[in-house]
């Protein structure tokens, strides 16, 4: 394991860069480092046993690497597997993100649970079902070619008297068969067996809408979240941050608490915290204690107010090009240059996108037990493998002797403060010698979370005498798109491991998408600039949903109906004549169809209340989205309501239809949420958006008065995500149609109701 | 330290807790609810809710003092079901897959259940108003709507 970690280290610090590539697929990242096999910990992905278990009741268990916090993958995982082993649905459950029971397949990211962790699932259960016929057909005295599976039942197919149950068959022992691994962890760890899955055209489960099996357990509130586990002997903990970013302890003064029972305070460099017998105590202890802190001056260099500025005339810390992958990709904007001089007519606009927060609805939660011999983690993290190797590390732990349990948590799109407080519960339960539940505070969840990265983008773009497009310019300059790495899988990456000393990285990425559009001289790139605070900032950005993605989009999707209503072209054809990839036509033309894009089309006005329609669309994920919606403008509030929206979604092969529709229900108002609302706010010492009043997200007003939904299956095609690609467009779609609505371009968002009613005259 | 006596789903409930313990620390710390749920602290989010008879209550900002009184029956999703029997609230919920995380449906099935005991035949646009204070971050609100308008039609039977 050490010499691939150093690989890996040394070839950031030489390149400089790590691009995390088309289209926001995350494939290479991992698999760099693993030219040479990785050192297994935990169980061997390439043993069948691994991936799946029949009891002795023919309750198939299938042990994931991933997890499951709503997006549905535990339905479409069974799905998956029940169509290739022939069993009912029922049969089989899911267990995710447990180290002592599952490999590492990377856990959430990257909207992979169906595009790429579902892969060894279905090759494993398929495998599964030809070992388990193989044997049955030895106790039977046949051959295999003469079985056939219904319901979990093995039996020959010209006399189905003679069977066998998968229960019996496999009689309490294990399948003890390799499948073929291809030595890789994180999201692109695959594995295949001898049994080939089968064809589309057979599926019977595979492509049908299933319910999910955990909704119940949240509505009679079964213990199941991180928040509820309570060993015996728990403390609890909280944490105390800095008033300024960047500030350092001076000095602690515990008789502040001195008067909470049994309270004891912990110091390690900058790390503060409280732990007490009772999770009230903590609370009170946290809110008491007296810390003088170093003065710092103006750390975060006058704030959201002065942001874009900083970032126009910060010097970049890294460029590149997009598409690529690792390393350098040089690109050369002169040719288009050139071209916009000799252009007839040149269009010009400057896009600026905010810091958005992740938000979970509950803070980040960790109880962790430290024992002599062994540590367990309980943890809602996206990434419980990658977890217990870094609080390992952490700890100066041997990996073999931490492990994880994934619990569910608040919704987390990405790599958000889930990974924190079981980093800090570890430290306080390693100092303490019990087991410690570390809850951070609304403030904390808000204000010390991760960040998605604000930019600012320019767009070019020149036009001949007769509108054709003669050059196109997109240059995204922003803050560096992950201070701290997805996979936390090291201490520099969290928040507690630079406050006690652990250096952050200097690995820089502005993710850019990859697009179908082709133009004459058409040039994309990327700038990075320097944090504000280096180490430990509550500014430190990492992966939100669509890292990068979102702010990018919002820029070229709304510049290319600049464009096209420059050239007195429909936005819909203008897209159609310049989109080179078919699935991504049509997805837009499915779209439009149901929305019922005329031509001739005329925005209307009654009263203060503007309406107006926008289009905008994505591709990324192995995934082809677009968005179609109606707004209402109110001039005099600034309010802006989506009427109606028509959201398209075409990942190829569909698992579950109504698992679909559920997330990208989900999107629709998350991406409300983002368009409308969410922009973290900081002055020059600290983050201001500190709680639900100061970091606004949608709400039940909110809802779109007619939704439609439109989902092109694919069985052809592999599986894509679903999430990331469909929230990506909401900001431009709505955005474009306010200013079909009011004649306003509005280049910023969130499209706040005060930021309307400001633009708006 | 206080001791006090919670009536809480029909069953009392001793407890020897700080006068100013905010209830949510005591249903979760010293009696392990599952229901409520810490949230924001701040009676922002709605995570927390449990019914003190049939007022919605942030349970986080209510000292456990104020409710530790015979007159105040706190219901709780823990309580909710009788049995294998559930609330028809929580029927819908799950008929109409009204979660993603699942982390604050504790605050939007006590909430729309205090909303439509007191007004059965709330309107679509009553109950957008009556839920709009609560918080989901994933987006599941169009599913919990549908919840709720259907739990108004069975909750009558």
């Amino acid at each position: 394991m050490k010499s691939v970690q150093i690989t890996r280290r040394e070839f950031l610090q030489s390149s400089g860069a790590l691009v995390v590539g088309v289209s926001g697929v995350l494939p290479s990242l991992d698999a760099l480092a693993q030219n040479v096999a990785p050192k297994i910990l935990g169980p061997n992905p390439s043993q069948l046993d691994t991936w799946i278990k029949i009891g002795n009741d023919g309750l198939v268990t299938i042990n994931s690497g991933k997890m499951d916090c709503g997006q549905g993958l535990d339905v479409a995982y069974s799905q998956i597997a029940a169509e290739e082993l022939d069993v009912p649905l029922s049969q089989v459950v899911v267990l995710f993100g447990d180290t002592r029971y599952s490999a590492n397949q990377g856990g959430g990211s990257a909207s992979s649970g169906i595009r790429q962790g579902a892969i060894p699932v279905r090759n494993a259960a398929a495998e599964a079902r030809r070992v388990l016929v193989g044997m049955a057909a030895q106790e039977l005295q046949t051959t295999p070619d003469q079985m056939d599976v219904v319901n979990g039942k093995v039996f020959v197919k010209n006399n189905p008297s003679k069977s066998l149950t998968y229960a019996q068959i496999i009689n309490n022992k294990e399948f003890a068969t390799n499948l073929e691994w291809n030595k890789k962890f994180g999201n692109d760890l695959n594995v295949t067996g001898q049994a080939k899955p089968k064809n589309v055209a057979d599926y019977k489960i595979v492509g049908k809408d299933a319910p999910r099996r955990d909704i119940k357990d949240h509505v009679i509130g079964k213990e199941h979240f991180t928040a509820h586990i309570r060993p015996d002997n728990l403390l609890h903990g909280r944490t105390i941050r800095p008033p300024q970013a960047g500030a350092s302890v001076i000095s602690v003064d515990k008789n502040s608490v001195a008067f909470v029972p049994n309270v004891r305070v912990f110091q390690k460099d900058n790390f503060v915290a409280v732990v007490a017998n009772t999770e009230w105590d903590a609370v009170r202890a946290a809110r008491a204690l007296k810390v003088t802190w170093s003065k710092e001056n103006k750390p975060l260099k006058g704030g959201d107010k002065e942001m874009f500025n900083y970032i126009k005339n910060a010097t970049p810390t890294f460029t590149n090009a997009v598409p690529m992958f690792f390393g350098k990709k040089e690109y050369n904007a002169q040719p288009t240059y050139d071209a916009l001089k000799t252009s007839a007519k040149v269009l010009e606009a400057e896009y600026f996108a905010p810091f958005q927060a992740h938000a979970r609805i509950a803070p980040s939660c960790g109880v962790v037990d430290v024992k002599a011999d062994s540590v367990q983690i309980w943890t809602d993290t996206q990434k419980p493998h990658f977890q217990r190797q870094g609080i390992a590390k952490f700890l100066d732990r041997n990996p073999e002797k931490v492990e994880a349990k994934w619990m569910h948590g608040a919704g987390s799109y990405g790599r958000s403060d889930a990974d924190e407080a079981p980093y800090e519960a570890a430290l306080l339960s390693k100092e303490y010698g019990q087991p410690v539940r570390v809850q951070w505070s609304r403030e904390e969840g808000i204000a010390w979370s991760p960040k998605g990265p604000a930019s600012v983008m320019t767009l070019k773009a020149g036009l001949d005498e007769q509108n054709n497009v003669t050059a196109w310019l997109f240059k995204a300059k922003g803050f560096n798109g992950w201070d701290i790495k997805f996979n936390a899988e090291s201490p520099e990456h969290t928040l507690v491991g630079m406050q006690t000393g652990h250096k952050k990285w200097t690995a820089y990425n502005y993710n850019i998408p990859e697009e179908s559009y082709r133009f004459a001289n058409h040039v994309h790139w990327w700038e990075t600039v320097a944090p504000y605070v280096e180490q430990a900032s509550p500014m430190r950005t990492a992966h939100f949903r669509a890292p990068q993605e979102m702010q990018t989009r919002f820029a070229q999707e709304c510049f290319i109906d600049e464009v096209a209503l420059a050239g007195k072209i429909d936005p819909v054809a203008f897209r159609l004549k310049h989109i080179q990839e078919p699935r991504e036509k049509e997805i837009l033309e499915a779209v439009v169809k149901k929305f019922g894009w005329e031509t001739n089309h005329k925005p209307s006005k009654v009263g203060d209340v503007y309406t107006g329609r926008g289009v905008a669309l994505y591709n990324g994920y192995q995934s082809y989205a677009a968005v179609a919606c109606e707004v209402e403008v109110n001039k005099k509030t600034g309010r802006i309501w989506v009427k109606k929206i028509v959201v398209g979604m075409d990942c190829g092969l569909v698992i579950n239809p109504s698992g679909v529709k559920a997330a990208l229900e989900g999107q629709i108002m998350q991406g409300i949420s983002r368009a409308l609302y969410e922009e973290v706010k900081f002055d020059d010492n600290r983050v201001t958006s500190v709680d639900w009043n100061t970091y606004r997200i949608a709400s039940m007003k909110d809802i779109p008065g007619k939704v439609d939904i439109v989902i092109l299956n694919r069985p052809d095609k592999a599986s894509g995500g679903v999430a990331e690609p469909g929230l990506v467009s909401l900001p431009a779609a709505i955005a474009n149609a306010v200013f079909d609505a009011t004649q306003v371009r509005i280049r910023q968002y969130p499209l706040t109701p005060q930021r309307v009613k400001s633009l708006i005259v | 330290m206080s001791k006090m006596t919670l009536q809480i789903d029909g069953v009392s409930h001793e407890v020897d807790v700080p006068l100013d313990q905010p209830l949510l620390y005591t249903l979760t710390d010293q009696l392990k609810f599952k229901g409520p749920r810490f949230g924001c602290g701040l009676a922002q989010c709605g995570t927390c809710t449990v019914l003190i008879n049939n007022q919605a209550v942030r349970s986080c900002v209510t000292p456990t003092s104020a409710v530790a009184n015979a007159s105040s029956k706190i219901r709780t999703l823990d309580g909710l079901a009788k049995g294998d029997q559930l609330h028809p609230m929580q029927t819908a919920f799950i008929e109409e897959q009204a979660a993603q995380c699942g982390y604050c449906t504790n605050g939007w099935i006590m909430q729309s259940i205090s909303l439509l005991e007191k007004n059965p035949r709330a309107t679509d646009e009553q109950i957008i108003q009556g839920l709009d204070n609560l918080q989901c971050r994933c987006g599941s609100h169009l599913a919990i709507l549908r919840a709720v308008k259907k739990a108004r039609e069975t909750m009558k039977a």
